[in-house]
């Protein structure tokens, strides 16, 4: 029935949660909402005690409600200004509670800088491929920068850096500076100009392209394409140093070293005047030790040459010979004492050996020796002891008579 | 060895002297030279020496600016910073 139908029954009756929800889901899900940059008029500026960041955005047609959370807020180099044309990047959600949909904002940055960016990585992908930034392009920095070439602005603190650590490090160097506008619509030209003059009228042994650090905007020169060739095609080594310590520039990139700010590129250029002082005092110690030793060397050596003289002499040679003699007679002394000492000792073992089996010992042992009367022969056989012959028998402690039967 | 005329060491920039310097030292702690030979060398070692030493204390560091000339050239001037 048409009634029936005009009271959309067939619709539910969402509860304002879960309206909310619903809306909420849609904005979190479309993935163009997620990682969004807008860019609008900044307005309605807040930030109460929690830190976060509270403004509105907004376009001749359109506001749009932003919030950036402390730790991101904190990060900016300024805050942003009532009036002030931005870019914002973050996602789009719901705030339930306040029933409000909002940017989520992360970072922010000034209207403009986007395109400069664009076109910063546009260039830096073309001179990449060309091969500008490679490694083996670069070339080695002078041990000896005897004569410095600067290509910064005359009046910024740059230069003043620059100079107060070159005086502190190496004021054996000779400094050139060829002073140019570093921002601006001249800086392209005027840097261009400063290296191709420092290149053919000095012939510097190294040149630094400093300057203090900037938005994006006020870097453009040192994001130049122009610039990037006349650095790659300078004759002395080029040192950027633009004090942005976490970005790089084209310039950066080109050149063959890149220092952080423009006092590092002083210093990695320099070898430091107190290390150079105490090599100094290192070696005239060592000349001095060197000396030492010769002389004592040749002290040597002098004696050396006498002692060898005194050797070769006549003299010399009847005292060597006269030695020689005392020498082996010596040694004759010595083996002939040996030797009598070896030949005592063998006799001695023999005549313990012949004690061990001589008649004696013999005797001892109840043998006896019969002989054929006191001075006839020992008899060895029966034939020898005829009845009646006299004997004479030895034993271990004398002598008896005795007749054979 | 190759004999060269030696230049005074007051002469000699910084670079060249600390070169020598270093040349001396080696060869007197390497070498067997006569008395003669390595008393001369130590006496040129200790000018070259003083001479580095001196030149480390007293250097000023240089400053000029290249100013054009108006006619294409460049005139070297002193450099007048700003404090």
């Amino acid at each position: 029935m048409a009634q029936l139908a005009l009271f959309g029954l067939t619709s539910p009756v969402l509860t304002v949660s879960d309206l909310t929800r619903r809306i909420r889901e849609l904005l979190d899900t479309d993935y163009r909402l997620q990682d969004v940059w807008v860019s609008g008029e900044v307005s309605n500026v807040s930030r109460p005690a929690s830190g976060h960041l509270y403004f509105t955005l907004k376009d001749a047609q359109a506001s749009l409600r932003c919030v950036m959370w402390r730790p991101d807020a904190a990060r900016l180099l300024a805050p942003p200004r009532d009036g002030q044309a931005v870019e914002a990047h973050g996602r789009v959600s719901v705030y339930e509670t306040g029933g409000q949909y909002q940017l989520y904002a992360d970072t922010l940055r000034p209207a403009g800088e986007g395109i400069l960016y664009q076109e910063f990585l546009l260039l830096k992908a073309r001179l990449e491929a060309e091969g500008l930034f490679e490694a083996e392009r670069k070339r080695e920095l002078p041990a000896w920068p005897a004569r410095i070439g600067l290509v910064t602005s005359p009046s910024g603190a740059a230069l003043r850096d620059v100079l107060h650590v070159l005086r502190r490090r190496f004021p054996l160097a000779e400094v050139t500076l060829a002073p140019t506008p570093v921002q601006g619509d001249e800086a392209p030209a005027g840097i261009i100009a400063a290296l191709q003059s420092l290149n053919r009228h000095l012939r510097p042994d190294v040149i630094l392209l400093v300057r203090g650090g900037g938005s994006i905007e006020d870097l453009a020169a040192f994001n130049d394409e122009a610039v990037a060739r006349a650095i790659a095609a300078s004759r002395a080594p080029v040192v950027s140093g633009v004090g942005h310590e976490t970005d790089f520039t084209i310039a950066d990139f080109v050149a063959d070293r890149r220092a952080p700010t423009p006092s590092a590129a002083a210093e990695i250029i320099t070898p430091d005047l107190a290390e150079l002082t105490a090599g100094v005092q290192a070696l005239a110690a060592r000349l001095v030790e060197a000396f030492g030793q010769r002389l004592q060397m040749l002290r040597w050596g002098l004696d050396e040459q006498r002692l060898k003289l005194r050797l070769a002499s006549p003299r010399a040679q009847v005292a060597s010979a006269r030695q020689r003699l005392d020498d082996l007679r010596a040694r004759a002394e010595v083996s002939i004492t040996s030797g009598l000492r070896l030949q005592r000792s063998t006799v001695a073992g023999l005549t313990q050996t012949l004690r061990a089996v001589g008649p004696a010992a013999v005797l001892a042992r109840g043998y006896a020796v019969v002989s054929l009367g006191p001075s006839g022969p020992v008899v060895r056989s029966r034939q020898q002891a005829k009845p009646g012959s006299a004997l004479e028998v030895r034993v271990a402690d004398g002598v008896f008579p005795a007749r054979a039967e | 060895m190759a004999k060269r005329p030696a230049k005074a060491p007051a002469q000699l920039p910084y670079e060249q002297a600390l070169q020598e310097l270093e040349a001396v030292v080696h060869q007197l702690e390497t070498g067997d030279q006569p008395l003669e030979e390595a008393l001369a060398l130590f006496e040129r070692g200790q000018l070259l020496a003083a001479h580095c030493s001196q030149l480390l204390e007293k250097a000023e560091l240089k400053l000029k600016t290249l100013v054009a000339d108006g006619s294409g050239g460049v005139d070297l001037n002193d450099l007048d910073e700003e404090t």
